[in-house]
């Protein structure tokens, strides 16, 4: 009985982990190898130079770490004013209001969108010469004329444009994910509450934000991984690093592969970036426990 | 005791202000898709000359023309199996995996589920050498069922943290009533569970679905020829490296987001739809 | 309702592989692999015309970005299933590997072959691009690996109806870089914009630093630094990279240059936005797309120096390897000497407005394309040098110089970072 069971539990893991072992350990394996040889991509034979790569990584690459500084940063921003926008958006559209269908699609469209599109759009909105200058027409005519300025290409404000406008291209998904979570509250916990006579922000704090906290957890979780690993955008926007200013990790992974054709100090590159980012889930996970 | 004049006003002003805010995070998701639809009915020299959002004239041509150069019949027919093979493998290896981790005990779960949100979190660069190598030494290069096996161990971590997430957060009154009924494990699954978790299995869907339908590296690199391509490859050509056709790009990526779109809007009511279900659970 | 689900899908996939048996044919298929997409209907129509005329079929495959073009011919590599034709892309050094791993065909004995009949119909330089010279430091034989498709060049171009306004001579492009600094005051007093280009993506801002190192210092200069002879910190690299800083100070380039990705510049050069652009001869193609009526002359980057002559880069614009393991190679030969003949390459110039690699296909091309044609003597790229320079290297000398456009740090500066990366590599080479 006991043994029928056991294999019964496994039997639902199975094709998972079978599939996992075979297309994601395999080339793992292989990967974390090739991160202790020098190897061009090319040839047959590879040489093998221990910890070389880590040790150059370590000690030596600053651009490496100014490029996690950056997605970091981009991260940030996404966490909190993504995440606000995208809990919000949710928690309006959650609510008895009218055309909330129609903001539930409309809100969905940043992410289908290629990010060909939205580079190339945003670029419009943005940039002066070779845009529309939409934002700094609305500043002047707001009276901030003298925030107007390019802001692509001033070292100052190009990585928070960047960052904002892949919040912007990725609050659908916290949205959707959020709306799917207060969808799971059942309707009786609020009437219940009103019947007590809650007020709405009290029920709001006392029965939506305890509920959610384990979706918002996740939420943040999948942001920071999407966020880290941002790259198509940035190319699309503003060309590629710009002196640096702009570079991200996967960025510099693939500079490493195609620029310098130094494929085992990309795979420690990528070995490394893993790392730090299973680090910063685990400070996230802990920090989400201790606030429970 | 206050009128009801002011209650009625101030939920009229509080859902006002609501709407200003929806409709303006709405004009700027709207603008670039209908800055990618005007583009497709202009002409390449007009494009950037001609800004309006309202094109001067429709070259309805461009999505015929697009169509037929993209080669979109064999690579849209090529799109929609993959997409398809891909969602429903991940929608079911995932949520068996992750009811499993959720309610099941067995020896090793932690560690397995610990593994795959490692997985989740370590991108392997170069990885694609590595599936190459390993496709074919397994003789699945060059094979739609190498691509879809490929494709659904992508997705399979964050499926699988996505659904866990909300299995933990269903009650557990039902499964029992149904175990004491007699229900199989599997039975509890397919009848209980995954019925229950229908606006997560929406998410599920048109996130996997998305992450299918814009894929081309993939199967850029282990597809030795066209015809087992699928659509975002086609769409690439319109990219040169030196000249971007414009405006059949932008028909293209146009009637590339239409079936995610109408994903979304189907699976959409999912969503929604947990509203009444979520009311008998509870 | 699952279940059925299920039969169907089954019944698709077995669908999908069941179309997959091709047939076999008695002639052999010869297949290409190409990042060219834009080139995809003249290639095509070629492919007719051979099959025609020698029975053999040619299957071209483009595939578009050329980034993963680039990684599909490296994965192909490693599981050796590189097609009878294919091109690659990277620098010389992954050229040599290729040839190395025993990817390549050496086509030598056929561009010899009848007193070098085949060679001597090529420009030399498309040619030089895919040679390995006798005592390469790749440690290749000396040969050619490659068959060159068209050539290219990369220089400044203008806009006529512009300079008219500026009330410069439409016909007199500047030839001193006092000239075009000059130039650069009347842009922006007249609020105009003036250099754009892809300097975002940084390959072309090395491009044009190269140039101007060749015109300040010379190419021996230059290849000397490369082997590490001469610091980064000499004088002359220090007024190549003050030449960044004049032209941003004087006004000659456009705003936001440093993010500016090259699509974009085209299309503000295109709708005559900008006076000057810096691009390779493709742009003749896409201009001509974007705006046909635009009226604007080829010219070379105006001089620093009267020492030396600048060098622009040019060369082979795309090439064709064989495949050595092919079966078809004999026939895949045959094809490109048929492909790089005068009629298909006058046909493949004017039906992608890109310059022949044949050079008695030059007759019958637009005055624009010429002018691109006639930069071929001042010519050269990294690729020929023999040398190669680290990437890394690289890299820190083209982010400098976007760092002394925005400002950020002065030539000096960004002259000792490069020198001190330079001396990291030079060290871990040795150390090996």
């Amino acid at each position: 009985m006991k043994i029928k069971e056991t294999f019964e539990n496994y039997t639902f893991v199975l094709p998972a982990v079978m599939i996992f072992s075979i297309f994601y350990i395999i080339p793992f394996i292989w990967v974390f190898q090739l991160g202790l040889f020098e190897w061009d991509g090319i040839s047959f034979t590879k040489v093998f130079v221990g910890l070389d790569n880590f040790k150059e990584i370590f000690l030596q690459d600053k651009n490496w770490w100014q490029s996690i500084w950056n997605a970091s940063y981009i991260t940030l921003i996404a966490l909190t004013f993504q995440n606000i926008l995208a809990f919000m958006l949710a928690w309006a559209c959650d609510r008895e209001i009218r055309m909330k269908n129609f903001y539930r699609v409309i809100f969905f469209i940043p992410p289908v969108l290629s990010e060909v599109v939205v580079g190339m759009a945003w670029r419009f909105i943005i940039n002066d010469i070779d845009g529309a200058n939409i934002i700094n027409r609305m500043l002047i005519g707001m009276g901030f004329g003298n925030l107007a300025h390019n802001w692509l290409s001033d070292p100052n404000t190009a990585l928070t444009t960047v960052a904002l406008v892949h919040c912007w291209k990725g609050f659908g998904w916290g949205f959707l994910i959020f709306l799917a979570g207060l969808q799971t509250i059942p309707r009786e916990l609020y009437e219940a509450a009103r019947v007590d006579g809650a007020s709405a922000w009290q029920s709001f704090k006392k029965i939506t934000i305890p509920l959610m906290i384990p979706v918002v957890v996740l939420v943040a979780i999948l942001t920071v991984l999407g966020t880290m690993q941002v790259f198509v955008l940035i190319v699309s926007l503003v060309g590629g690093e710009f002196a640096g200013h702009t570079s991200v990790p996967v960025l510099r992974i693939l500079a490493s592969m195609r620029g310098s054709s130094r494929f085992g100090y990309a795979c420690a590159q990528g070995i490394t970036f893993g790392m730090v980012l299973i680090a910063i889930s685990f400070i996230q996970y802990r920090f989400s426990k201790k606030g429970h | 005791m206050k009128h009801a004049l002011y209650y009625k006003s101030k939920k009229f002003a509080i859902n006002t202000l609501i709407h200003i805010f929806l409709i303006s995070v709405s004009v700027t998701c709207l603008y670039p898709l209908l800055w990618m639809i005007a583009s497709s009915l202009k002409t390449q020299d007009m494009i950037f000359k001609d800004i309006s959002l309202i094109p001067h004239q429709f070259r309805l041509e461009n999505y015929v023309l697009a169509w037929q150069e993209g080669g979109f019949g064999r690579n849209f027919f090529n799109s929609i199996i993959y997409t398809v093979a891909v969602v429903f493998g991940i929608v079911i290896i995932s949520s068996m995996a992750a009811y499993a981790f959720s309610r099941l005990k067995f020896v090793g779960s932690k560690f397995l589920f610990i593994m795959f949100m490692a997985a989740m979190m370590i991108p392997i660069p170069g990885s694609f050498v590595a599936l190459y190598v390993l496709l074919n030494k397994l003789h699945l290069r060059n094979t739609p069922i190498g691509y879809i096996l490929c494709m659904i161990n992508v997705g399979l971590s964050t499926s699988i943290f996505l659904l866990k997430t909300f299995f933990d957060k269903m009650p557990k009154e039902l499964e029992d009533a149904a175990r004491i009924d007699g229900c199989s494990k599997i039975g509890i699954w397919w009848h209980v569970a995954l019925p229950l978790a229908k606006p997560v299995l929406a998410v599920v869907i048109v996130f996997n679905a998305l992450a299918v339908w814009n894929e081309y590296i993939l199967a850029l690199i282990i597809f030795d020829n066209r015809q087992f391509m699928p659509l975002q490859v086609a769409l690439q050509t319109f990219q040169g490296e030196f000249v971007t056709n414009y405006p059949l790009l932008m028909a293209g990526l146009t009637i590339t987001a239409l079936p995610i779109i109408i994903v979304y809007l189907l699976m959409q009511k999912y969503i929604v739809k947990g509203v009444t279900q979520g009311a008998i659970v509870g | 309702m699952w279940r059925r689900g299920i039969g169907i899908f089954l019944f698709l996939i077995f669908a999908i592989s069941g179309c997959s048996s091709g047939k076999v044919d008695s002639k052999p298929t010869i297949s290409v692999w190409h990042w060219m997409t834009d080139r995809d209907a003249a290639f095509q129509e070629l492919a007719r015309k051979y099959e025609a005329l020698a029975g053999v079929k040619v299957n071209f495959e483009l595939y578009a970005p050329s980034d993963a073009y680039s990684q599909k011919i490296r994965a192909a590599a490693q599981g050796i299933n590189l097609p009878d034709v294919f091109g690659i892309l990277g620098e010389k050094r992954d050229f040599a590997s290729f040839i190395k791993a025993g990817h390549i065909l050496d086509i030598t004995p056929y561009m010899e072959a009848d007193n070098g009949n085949w060679k001597n119909k090529f420009f030399i330089k498309a040619l030089a691009v895919n040679e390995f010279t006798s005592g390469n430091s790749y440690g290749i034989k000396a040969g050619f690996y490659g068959v060159p498709i068209d050539i290219m060049t990369i220089q400044m171009v203008y806009n006529k109806k512009l300079f008219s306004r500026l009330g410069l001579n439409p016909n007199w492009p500047p030839k001193t870089f006092q000239e075009f600094l000059d130039i650069g005051v009347k842009i922006k007093a007249a609020g105009m914009q003036g250099l754009v280009s892809g300097w975002g993506e940084v390959w072309m801002i090395d491009c044009l630093a190269n140039n101007y190192a060749f015109n300040i210092m010379g190419k021996d200069k230059v290849l000397a630094t490369i082997r590490g002879d001469i610091p980064y910190t000499d004088p002359d690299w220090i007024r190549v990279l003050s030449i960044f800083k004049q032209m941003q100070d004087s006004g000659v380039l456009a705003q936001g240059l440093v993010t500016m990705i090259n699509k974009s510049a085209e299309q503000l050069f295109a709708n005559e936005k900008a006076v000057f652009a810096f691009n390779g001869s493709w742009c003749v193609n896409v201009y001509k797309g974007m705006n046909p009526n635009l009226e604007y002359g080829a010219m070379l980057p105006p001089e620093a120096s009267n020492q030396y002559p600048i060098a622009i880069w040019g060369g082979a614009g795309s090439s064709f390897m064989v495949n050595v393991r092919s079966k078809n190679k004999e026939d895949a030969v045959k094809f490109l000497i048929w492909l790089t003949d005068q009629d298909q390459q006058v046909y493949l110039a004017q039906a992608t407005n890109n310059l022949p690699a044949n050079k008695n296909s030059l007759t019958k091309i637009p005055e624009i394309l010429a002018q691109f044609a006639r930069g071929m003597d001042y010519a050269t790229h990294p690729n020929v040098w023999g040398v190669s320079e680290f990437s890394l290297v690289i890299e820190a000398f083209d982010r400098g110089i976007q760092s002394i456009i925005i400002g950020e740090k002065s030539p000096e500066q960004v002259a000792s970072d490069v020198q001190k990366i330079k001396e990291r590599e030079m060290a871990k080479k040795r150390a090996r």
